[in-house]
């Protein structure tokens, strides 16, 4: 099943033709609207009417998440405010993104072509439990499913009790969510002594964090279902970038969408076909917010031939890790950067301190522990307490999610090579 | 059908188009829209083989239209109703058509001329009844029938116009488009271009915009008239002053 066979299953010389097209006409438009890529093009004495070929594309400068923050909120808009139907932000609130009225309008088709890949149909029951919120999953899914014309219940994350209770009353055929919250979901399914007989749910759609092979098998034998992988990111669009068919074999990217190519992070060259390195997305229809070869930190790898499927789009490799440091954290995006800056905000220096990330239940945890001083051992009780919670508080807030703080003595963290090891990541996924 | 590869033309020392890139699909109709001055023209001309391309790629279906004159070109199917009509004003309706089917001889099809001749005058019942009438005569809306006819006659596989709606009352334009409709439904490819987008976008597939001899938009002809910036340029919105209201 396809949602947009024409596009999905575009022989691969009219496609690169397409690509063509919509590239050196991206080109010309951040040329003409987005100051930022003016500035950057000028500097490097790049004219965009020198571009010929695709190929042309490694020769432009790369965008990072770092140029998103510092054009924050709305600089690298390529249409005006008035323009924008919708404004989505990442969590910690460093980027932000706009979408035209038509932005919302391919994003929504570029959503139902992952849930129809996925098994869902305008017959299904779809229950999107990502969070409803400025991140891009629960209102990107949400659209997307309303395109394809299923039932959509719009219950977002948490209160899993309350998931289970719909997903039997409501007769959900088709769960949407993280896959590390499908798997809480399923052991609270099986603590209730829930039968997967009372249920009806044969789908399952997960993305918004790297997941493994064991882990899918895990969700779908305690689901009774098919367990698909999607992939997105807010800079580029959200959900709706890449997705797994149901031969379950890599990742459809949407080709006349994004352009997608794989670099060295360390050397920032393409690498050999096949090889494994840092996917870098360029948008080439987005009209509010496009980017030139945005650097995801995802790590993967294209896979050369055809699906058995019959989209010829390219696949690629499920998201291996990343290039940088950071942590995805119950879906939430997490930068050891943003736990420093706190504590050097709170103690006036950073104090030694660690991140300890563990899945208790299917859910993350995650805990910072702070180093106490020598002095600090003989402090009162209440005094320590204090601290604790102004650190926990503000971690919280400026994370976005629920994080544990301990004190404790600095000669307990876990050392490696001379000095502290700032992440132990305990997750098994 | 037709696709184009960072295509650069213009006249002597004016560079009016800049690595242009663009295709059409059988069967489809796509439009290029954009301001007076923005190269539509140029573009049109330059694939016809009126204007010689410095640099680019032309393929239609399997010929580089690069290097061919213009009758090579009409000979191969791609057909252009210029600018302007452009009859032939001195000689009748009948024999501007007739003209139009040249072409048909040199393909060893001039057998085919006079049934051709009769599917033009019931496209265009108006032509029949004015058969003998000296094309000059014709009103602004009959000519530029008699320009698609004209070109119709040679059977094009690809047929381009030139801003059809020019100088026509709105009614006349709604019967011209009403036929570029009835063109795709017998099979017809058409690359269209207008000032006139709204019309434009209303019957066609996809469309592109053409800015300063440039392609900076390349969408479905429902999403183009949704954009904005279309909108505001080319169908004539004006959104400043819907803001203050």
């Amino acid at each position: 099943m396809y949602w947009e066979p024409d596009k999905e299953c575009m022989d691969r010389e009219e496609l690169l033709q397409l690509q063509m097209e919509q590239l050196q006409a991206v080109l010309a438009r951040v040329y003409m609207h987005v100051p930022f890529y003016r500035r950057k093009f000028d500097e490097q004495g790049i004219d965009p009417d020198d571009f010929r070929t695709l190929d042309d594309l490694t020769t432009l400068p790369f965008t990072t998440k770092e140029d998103l923050s510092e054009n924050y909120p709305y600089g690298l808009f390529a249409v005006p405010l008035r323009e924008v139907v919708r404004i989505h932000a990442s969590t910690a609130m460093t980027t932000v993104v706009g979408y035209t009225r038509n932005d919302i309008k391919t994003w929504s088709n570029l959503v139902a072509r992952v849930l129809t890949a996925g098994g869902v149909t305008k017959d299904d029951v779809v229950q999107i439990a990502y969070g409803y919120s400025l991140s891009t999953g629960g209102f990107g899914l949400h659209y997307g499913a309303e395109r394809i014309g299923a039932s959509v219940i719009p219950i977002s994350t948490g209160n899993t009790e309350r998931q289970v209770k719909i997903m039997q009353d409501f007769k959900t055929t088709a769960l949407v969510c993280t896959p590390s919250y499908a798997l809480r979901i399923a052991d609270k399914i099986h603590d209730q002594g829930v039968t997967l007989g009372a249920l009806s749910i044969k789908y399952g759609l997960f993305g918004g964090e790297p997941w493994s092979e064991e882990m899918r098998q895990d969700i779908q034998n305690k689901l009774g279902i098919i367990a698909t992988d999607n992939y997105g990111l807010s800079e580029v669009i959200g959900p709706g970038v890449a997705c797994e068919c149901l031969e379950q074999n890599g990742l459809h990217i949407n080709e006349d969408h994004f352009l997608a190519e794989i670099i060295d992070p360390q050397t920032l060259k393409p690498v050999k076909p096949g090889e494994t390195g840092e996917l870098v997305i360029t948008t080439l229809t987005k009209e509010a917010f496009p980017v030139i070869r945005f650097r995801t930190r995802d790590l993967t790898r294209l896979m050369p031939g055809t699906c058995a499927c019959g989209r010829e789009n390219m696949r690629m490799a499920r998201i291996q890790g990343r290039s940088d440091d950071m942590l995805i954290i119950r879906g939430v995006n997490v930068f050891p950067s943003q736990v420093e800056a706190v504590l050097r905000e709170l103690e006036g220096l950073t104090p030694p301190y660690q991140i300890v990330i563990d899945r208790i239940r299917a859910l993350d945890d995650m805990t910072v522990l702070v180093a106490a001083s020598e002095s600090e051992a003989f402090d009162e009780i209440k005094k320590q307490h204090e601290r604790i919670k102004a650190i926990r508080d503000r971690l919280s807030s400026a994370l976005g999610i629920a994080v544990n703080v301990k004190l404790v003595e600095n000669k307990s963290l876990e050392q490696q090579s001379g000095g502290i090891t700032k992440v132990i990541d305990r997750r098994r996924i | 059908m037709l696709r184009i590869r960072n295509l650069d033309a213009g006249y002597t020392n004016l560079k009016v188009l800049r690595r242009i890139s663009i295709h059409v699909r059988a069967g489809e109709i796509v439009t290029i829209i954009g301001a007076n001055g923005a190269g539509k023209t140029t573009l049109l001309k330059t694939i016809a083989g009126l204007i010689k391309a410095p640099s680019g790629e032309i393929q239609f279906e399997k010929h580089d239209l690069t290097r061919l004159n213009p009758e090579k070109i009409v000979f191969l199917g791609c057909s252009l109703v210029p600018e302007g009509r452009q009859v032939f004003a001195p000689m009748s309706v009948k024999e501007n058509l007739l003209l139009g089917g040249y072409v048909q001889y040199r393909r060893k099809r001039g057998g085919e001329v006079a049934s051709d001749l009769e599917r033009i005058f019931e496209l265009f019942p108006r032509l029949k009844e004015r058969e003998g009438q000296l094309a000059g005569t014709l009103s602004g809306g009959e000519q530029q029938m008699l320009a698609m006819g004209r070109a119709l006659m040679a059977r094009p596989k690809l047929i381009m116009m030139d801003e059809p709606s020019m100088g026509l009352a709105p009614l006349i334009v709604k019967d011209i488009f009403g036929i570029i409709g009835h063109l795709r439904h017998e099979g017809n490819t058409v690359l269209l271009v207008e000032q006139n987008a709204k019309a434009a976008l209303g019957i066609a597939d996809r469309g592109y915009v053409l800015e300063t001899g440039r392609i900076i938009l390349e969408e479905n002809a429902e999403e183009l008239l949704l954009n904005r910036d279309v909108q505001r340029a080319y169908l004539g919105r004006d959104l400043d002053a819907e803001t203050k209201i």
